[in-house]
């Protein structure tokens, strides 16, 4: 055990867990499940609030002992410095193995074939952590999805069948019942578990400030040069240059959600604390992935079909 | 279809005590019933639903015509289900009242319903079936109450809806649910703990969130009162201890010498509760020991309760692996958990390929897994009354009381007693698919 330990305490609430230690509750049995269950699995760790949350629970899941699965990111090669070097240091002040496939070396290989240069990475991310899987045999992967950001994850279990293309399929899904989980796969199948399906964006930023987790410091609000457009707001960077006649302006903004720079944007805020977050929180009028995502808005079922091929 | 300033406020600061933990529920009935009505006025009345997607089904509302959202298109599902008409799967969804978070559980009405039911039952507190006002208490709604009941939903909510569509009538509420109660009484589901009718108006909001101004006669809570007062399961009776071990920390490779000898049992409370020094036993083995220390990551706890996971380190050394069980106290032989090498349950088949009685399965309970033959097909429940008939064969939908004969012993408690301990599924080994879902009797 580590040196220093709070005193012994016990739950406080007259009508048994509250909702976060309920959820937490729920989220390290889930992943002892995936330990117990899976010969070789790993956690996706992206440096996002989401996986954040989830090394957190890991830790109260298998501490005193080692992770039982390394970090996997796979990174498109278009992320924030600020969450990568974030991502390095978390992985190293853990002292958990963390490997790294860059979607950059699918191209290379000629796995990932982009329409254009300018072509988002996001959704060939399915390709690098296909062969991030075969080539670690891994049989599980842990990520950090919930079921409130999205109507197709919402119907997702939370250990999730792929078959050996790594193809989700809604319409045959195995029946979970009770917390009975079932991860068995044959050879080249693989399980995707998702121990924080049950969180919402809320409770989310709720745990890490009851747990007084570190985030990126883009999660917070900074000035950032910005374009609007079709209701949002488009960051300026070397990879998504203004163009002409666009109106840059420069304003206080955060990123409800991070993840590659070519689809993700930021919002309007002055929150500069977790408290403060989770007070827009708890009054926005937007959801998290309308507020931020370019993929999700292309159509009705955009994450429906990037499952099916694959995306985690 | 109220306007947006109709929102109610909900404290963020709950006072210590005043939060109500988390509650999981289900909604039964079909979509003629009003079900994703309802619960898209229950997610737009506690404000689950935000600016955009509220938008986004005005849109939708406005393409087919209508003046009004429509409601029900917040539940709408994949592009899969879409395209062929049909809702194909449960969907989970989410709000919060500040005092307590809410989980539903919303199984489709007509495409496998036993099986989506079962589904959504088995993690579910309470369920919520629903009644059209205007068709009063069918078939269905028997069906529905039978099969909570049969999961273990220890509180059933009878929601009267489109009470706007028969002019707001007392007495046709009065009607139904004197129906219901007497039904209810003759099918022996009384012993649920609690069975609440109450009549609303999923369309106009009237007793969900709101009381509303139309059903004054009603004095009863309204739907949103109930939820936010029903007890938590393991809250209204003491249940005794079950520990399924999940996995084992060894971590003798660690630089700490401290940490040379650890070991933790790591796993779940699954009823009941443990403190440091309390007599427990290792089933199926039979060994006993007293618990060391409760730990969980770097935190030291005194007591531990059910739901919370937890390590435990135990006295003496013994050889304990996942899918031991551990359980207070000694046990006596012929005492529970019963130790089984042949089970009786009702079991539900989910599969469509029928259970083979020739095939070996593998059972799942708790953290155990072993191999089992289906020994009898006692009787199988008609799918529409529950009545008990002959029948040999299983095919999918159906629930049947069976016997399987067990390669390896299990710590087993009857489901009605305990939900946990008292569960399994089936899983087949060729296609590592889960085909069935089991009730010990």
């Amino acid at each position: 055990m580590t040196a220093r330990l709070p005193e012994p305490q016990a739950i406080a609430s007259r009508d048994g867990l509250g909702h976060l230690d309920w959820l937490e509750a729920e989220a390290i049995h889930i992943l002892r499940e995936v330990a117990g269950q899976c010969a070789n699995p790993a956690l996706l760790f992206s440096g996002g609030k989401d996986s954040i949350c989830l090394l957190r629970l890991a830790e109260k899941a298998f501490r005193p002992g080692r992770l039982p699965f390394p970090l996997l990111h796979v990174d498109t090669g278009h992320n924030y410095p600020e969450v990568i070097e974030f991502r390095d240091r978390r992985a190293a002040e853990l002292g958990e193995r963390l490997i790294v496939r860059s979607v950059e070396d699918s191209m290379a290989r000629g796995t990932v074939v982009l329409k254009s240069p300018t072509e988002s990475r996001n959704k060939h991310q399915s390709v690098t952590l296909l062969e991030a899987i075969e080539e670690f045999g891994f049989d599980a992967c842990i990520g950090g999805a919930r079921r409130d950001e999205e109507k197709a994850r919402a119907k997702e279990r939370v250990f999730s069948f792929r078959d050996s293309f790594g193809q989700w399929d809604p319409k045959n899904q195995r029946p979970e019942l009770w917390n009975l989980y079932n991860a068995r796969v044959h050879q080249g199948e693989n399980i995707r578990a998702f121990p924080i399906s049950n969180w919402t964006e809320l409770d989310v930023w709720q745990y890490i400030e009851r747990e007084g987790l570190a985030l990126p410091s883009i999660y917070f609000a900074h000035r950032r040069r910005v374009v609007r457009k079709n209701g949002l707001l488009q960051p300026v960077t070397p990879l998504t240059p203004a163009k002409e006649g666009d109106v840059v302006e420069e304003v206080s903004v955060r990123f409800r959600t991070v993840g590659d720079i070519t689809c993700t944007a930021p919002v309007e805020s002055t929150a500069d604390s977790v408290a403060k977050i989770i007070e827009e929180t708890a009054v926005s009028t937007v959801t998290e992935r309308g507020a931020t995502r370019l993929d999700d808005q292309a159509s009705e079922a955009a994450m429906e079909q990037r499952k099916k091929e694959g995306y985690f | 279809m109220s306007a947006i300033e109709h929102i109610p406020e909900f404290e963020n600061d709950v006072p210590p005590g005043e939060n109500r933990g988390l509650l999981r529920f289900l909604t039964c009935g079909s979509v003629d019933d009003g079900k994703s009505t309802l619960i898209g006025r229950l997610l737009y009345d506690t404000k689950a639903i935000l600016a955009d997607t509220l938008h986004a089904i005005e849109k939708t509302s406005a393409r087919r015509g209508l003046t009004a959202a429509d409601l029900s298109l917040l539940t709408d599902g994949l592009q899969a289900e879409r395209e062929q008409g049909i809702t194909i799967d449960v969907a989970y969804r989410y709000f919060t009242t500040g005092r307590r978070k809410y989980i539903i559980a919303d199984a489709p009405g007509h495409e496998q319903y036993t099986r989506n039911m079962v589904t959504a039952a088995s993690t579910a507190d309470l369920a919520i079936i629903l009644v059209d006002a205007r068709r009063g208490v069918l078939p269905q709604t028997k069906r529905h109450s039978k099969l909570a009941h049969m999961m273990g939903i220890e509180h059933l909510v009878v929601a009267v809806n489109k009470m706007d569509l028969v002019g707001y009538d007392e007495a046709t509420f009065r009607n139904i649910e004197a129906e219901y109660l007497h039904f209810a009484t003759r099918a022996g589901i009384t012993d649920i703990p609690s069975v609440t009718v109450v009549p609303l108006s999923a369309v106009n909001g009237d007793m969900v969130v709101e009381r509303g101004e139309r059903l004054g006669w009603y004095e009863g809570p309204t739907l949103l009162e109930i939820l936010e007062s029903a007890p938590v399961a393991h809250a209204e009776h003491a249940e005794p201890f079950r520990f399924p071990v999940q996995y084992v920390c060894r971590p003798q490779q660690s630089t700490d010498p401290k940490l040379h000898d650890y070991r933790g049992y790591m796993g779940r409370i699954e009823s009941g509760e443990i403190a440091v020094g309390d007599d427990v036993t290792i089933l199926p083995a039979g060994r006993t020991t007293r618990v060391e220390a409760i730990h969980l990551g770097c935190q030291l706890f005194e007591r531990a309760v059910a739901g919370q996971s937890v390590t435990l380190l135990l006295e003496d050394e013994i050889d304990i692996s996942r899918g031991d069980l551990i359980v207070a106290g000694k046990v006596s032989h012929g005492g529970t958990p019963r130790i089984a090498t042949e089970l009786r349950a009702d079991l539900c088949w989910l599969s469509e390929t029928p259970l083979d009685p020739r095939r070996t399965y593998l059972v799942r309970h708790t953290t155990r897994t072993v191999k089992a033959k289906l020994a009898a097909v006692h009787h199988r429940f008609d799918i529409h009354t529950l009545e008990r008939q002959q029948a040999a064969q299983l095919g999918v939908n159906d629930i049947a009381e069976v016997s399987f004969r067990l390669a390896a012993p299990l710590a087993v408690d009857a489901y009605e007693r305990n939900r946990a301990t008292g569960a399994f599924i089936v899983i087949d080994e060729t296609t590592n698919n889960t085909v069935g879902a089991g009730m010990v009797v």
